[in-house]
């Protein structure tokens, strides 16, 4: 009978529990779409934030002081410690590996160019495949620098070919295509090189020829490591030797750039690793100042569908008066009444939930396509906890208009007064 | 008459007239929090932006100094916005003969443009004080000694007050007062890092300005700052709109459902009304009315409730204020009176095709 009246319910009254339906779903989908972006933004504006380059660079531990200005190395170039180029695939075995966007090995080199003018040649990875296990990946400088532009083309990585810095270029009035002679060998100049930074005076080349100019072959002088990190907090700054094994962990397994920087010099033997500030710092601020944005956004959305749920049901429940009224005076109690429209308000918000669920995934899905042109994902365990929210809330919309519905006299309420 | 009808219509069935009032402001409020934020928080996170530091650098041409005057030029082309901060260097030697470092600048300045990346234990004050990098500190041995450094023959001695740490090359270099630096060293300042505010197109005129006023300097933006804000900047308007547009939908789709409801509750009253001779198009006209002005009351609430709401999120969030915008209410108001109107039309239209009888007689 119960069933029965439920089943009657909604086929007799397509349109309005319709409309309903539709709020419902609206708002669950909504709401759904929000969670998904709030929860995924981090992960997506980090990402986007690597367009600010390397965060994390290692150096060799027993490091002498350099001697820079403006990116021109004075200092003696045999001077100092390496890091083994060999190393290196090893940045892709560490626990946060996947947290790695790239790396780019660099290596200075002063030279003499046409008269006695002192160059700095930067020897790197441009866009090299390294390869680790079975793993296949390729990094280098145009993933660790993004704001590097090359008029030209790239050199590939095995070729002796270079890039003239911008400046350099002018002042030597070289153009791509074009031969230049550097440690007696001639080599071609690939493409021009504009950075706004120190490497405008300089010539970038690939790591091996860096190398057999200083003569030190597998060489590495410092690594610029891009990684994907949480902004920093209380925790992630204290000291790993001073924790319980339990918080080591913790700390271990969060994507801190202080726990990053610590595994890279597990990794590498003989190395330092810092975060470089300017980026790290300011990455975690801006995130953090994002992530509290959306969280207070996606509550307005919550609000707002709650909100939407909630009127429509409210005015679904007191259209029925007249209904309560012909339950009643055929002898049904306040419970049962009560209970047929929680029933029925129940499997209207788990089937438009459901849909609405579906929906908001969905746009999820596109946001995150146009927007970040990258997938967002979405959690299957919000689809229990979208239901129970979108369930709560259509019992709290209607429960106002159904307690009114359940207290009105049956007479009045059929005589039409209402 | 017809105010009075509308007066007595609201207070009569207060209930629900508030409920409906209740939906209009909440949505309204929702809609100004949100259009008030998507206008404010680029500029908001443009400031947070700004804490990277320089985004335009002016240095030397090749081989020569810039002119005595270059910083009150930038100063005065910058305006009241920007920071500009002198950097002069200078590689001196320590007693045992190793090359360091020195730099000197305006450590005032230097404070506003770095202060939140650069990990400070304490900024010098006094004369002779040193800002000592973490590097150079190792090397030097100077946990907290004065020590001598020379530079052609002239040497100063220094006091180590505090260090500084940022994993790049200031790690390696000692900063003094640029006063000082001059007095010992006689090397002018080389470079000018500046902090232009203000949006992408701004920062590339305060450049071009900057270029035209200082002929014989190199002005350039530092590109790894400037394209990663652009970046950030774009991806956050468009996520922003798109949530805005979603959470005013959202709200309009309570306000209609409700003010349905309303409406069509008082099927009562209408019939009542055209049976007494009312017609159809005055009828039309008193719901309209009565509920545009409760979307315009609604709205009206709504916009002043969704400053407040804004101005919360700017200080909880950004620990600024974010600045009201007047030009947000009129939309705010339209978009209300709309709304009401739509749902205030749709279930009269439908009524007006049922006879009064059918409605009084309670089918």
């Amino acid at each position: 009978m119960f069933l029965r009246l439920l089943y009657e319910s909604f086929r007799r009254q397509k349109r309005r529990k319709l409309l309903a339906g539709v709020a419902i779903m609206l708002g669950v989908g909504v709401a759904t779409a929000m969670i998904a972006v709030a929860t995924d933004i981090g992960d997506k504006i980090s990402r986007e934030l690597r367009t600010y380059g390397a965060n994390l660079i290692v150096t060799p531990q027993e490091d002498t002081l350099d001697v820079e200005i403006g990116g021109v190395n004075l200092k003696p170039p045999s001077d100092g410690a390496y890091l083994s180029e060999a190393d290196l695939p090893k940045i892709k075995g560490m626990f946060w590996r996947n947290n790695i966007v790239g790396f780019a090995p660099m290596l200075p080199a002063s030279i003499t160019l046409g008269g006695a003018r002192n160059v700095t040649l930067l020897g790197t990875y441009f866009a090299r495949s390294v390869v680790f296990g079975k793993q296949d990946f390729i990094t280098g400088v145009r993933t660790t620098h993004p704001w590097w532009k090359v008029q030209g083309a790239w050199p590939e990585d095995n070729s002796e070919d270079i890039l003239l810095g911008d400046h350099l270029a002018a002042k030597l009035n070289r153009t791509p295509g074009q031969d230049i002679e550097l440690a007696g060998r001639p080599h071609r100049i690939a493409g021009i090189l504009s950075t706004g930074g120190p490497e405008d005076y300089e010539i970038v080349a690939p790591l091996a020829l860096a190398q057999e100019i200083l003569g030190k072959p597998g060489a590495v002088r410092r690594i610029y490591v891009s990684a994907v990190t949480k902004p920093e907090d209380a925790f992630a700054r204290r000291d790993p030797k001073s924790m319980s094994p339990e918080m080591y962990d913790r700390w271990y397994c969060s994507p801190y750039a202080q726990s990053i920087a610590f595994q890279l010099q597990e990794a590498i033997p003989h190395s330092h690793a810092e975060q470089i500030r300017q980026v790290a710092q300011n990455e975690g601020t801006v995130l953090s100042r994002i992530q509290g944005l959306m969280l207070l956004i996606t509550l307005a959305a919550l609000l707002a569908s709650a909100l939407a749920v909630s009127a429509s049901m409210a005015t679904a429940v007191v259209e029925r008066r007249g209904e309560v009224g012909l339950m009643k005076a055929l002898g049904a109690g306040n419970l049962a009444v009560a209970v047929l429209f929680f029933a029925e308000a129940t499997l209207l918000a788990l089937l438009a939930g459901a849909a609405g669920f579906a929906g908001g995934a969905l746009l999820a899905r596109q946001i995150g396509h146009s927007i970040f042109a990258s997938q967002i994902t979405i959690q299957p365990v919000l689809l229990p906890i979208i239901l129970a929210i979108a369930v709560l809330v259509t019992f709290a919309g209607s429960a106002v208009a159904i307690r009114r519905a359940v207290k009105f006299d049956p007479v009045y309420a059929l005589r039409g007064d209402a | 008459m017809f105010l009075r009808m509308l007066w007595r219509a609201a207070v009569l069935r207060r209930g629900r007239a508030a409920s409906a009032l209740l939906a209009m402001v909440v949505a309204a409020a929702v809609a100004t929090a949100m259009l008030n934020l998507y206008v404010d928080v680029q500029a908001k996170l443009r400031r947070e932006f700004r804490k990277y530091g320089a985004n335009v650098v002016v240095v030397a041409r090749d081989g020569q100094s810039l002119p005595d005057d270059t910083l009150t030029t930038v100063r005065s082309a910058l305006g009241s916005g920007g920071i500009a901060v002198p950097f002069a260097y200078a590689v001196a030697r320590t007693p045992d003969g190793r090359s360091v470092v020195v730099a000197g600048t305006d450590f005032q300045q230097a404070q506003k443009l770095n202060g939140s990346w650069w990990s400070v234990t304490a900024w010098p004050k006094a004369s002779h004080d040193a800002l000592v990098g973490a590097h150079a500190a190792v090397v030097l041995g100077a946990a907290g000694k004065p020590f001598d450094l020379s530079f052609q023959g002239r040497s100063i001695r220094l006091n180590p007050v505090g260090t500084l740490q940022t994993g790049a090359a200031e790690d390696s270099r000692v900063y003094v007062s640029l006063a000082e630096f001059v007095e010992w060293t006689h090397v002018p300042y080389s470079t000018v890092e500046i902090s232009a505010s203000g949006s992408a197109d701004d920062v590339s005129t305060a450049i071009q300005r900057l270029g035209q006023s200082l002929p014989g300097a190199d002005v350039h933006p530092v590109r790894q700052v400037t394209e990663g804000e652009a970046n950030v900047l774009g991806k956050m308007r468009s996520t922003l709109l798109v949530a805005s547009i979603l959470i005013i939908l959202t709200a309009a789709v309570c306000v209609l459902s409700t003010l349905t409801g309303w409406v069509s509750d008082r099927r009562r009253d209408f019939a009542l009304m055209k049976a007494l001779g009312a017609s159809g198009r005055m009828l039309q006209g008193f719901f309209a009315a009565e509920a545009a002005a409760l979307g315009a009351i609604g709205a009206i609430l709504g916009f002043s409730i969704g400053v407040g709401v804004a101005i919360w999120i700017g200080q909880a969030n950004f620990h600024a204020p974010v600045t009201p915008r007047l030009s947000v209410l009129p939309l705010v108001l339209a978009g209300g009176i709309v709304i009401a109107l739509i749902a205030a039309i749709l279930p009269i239209s439908l009524l007006r095709q049922v006879q009064p009888a059918t409605i009084l007689r309670g089918e």
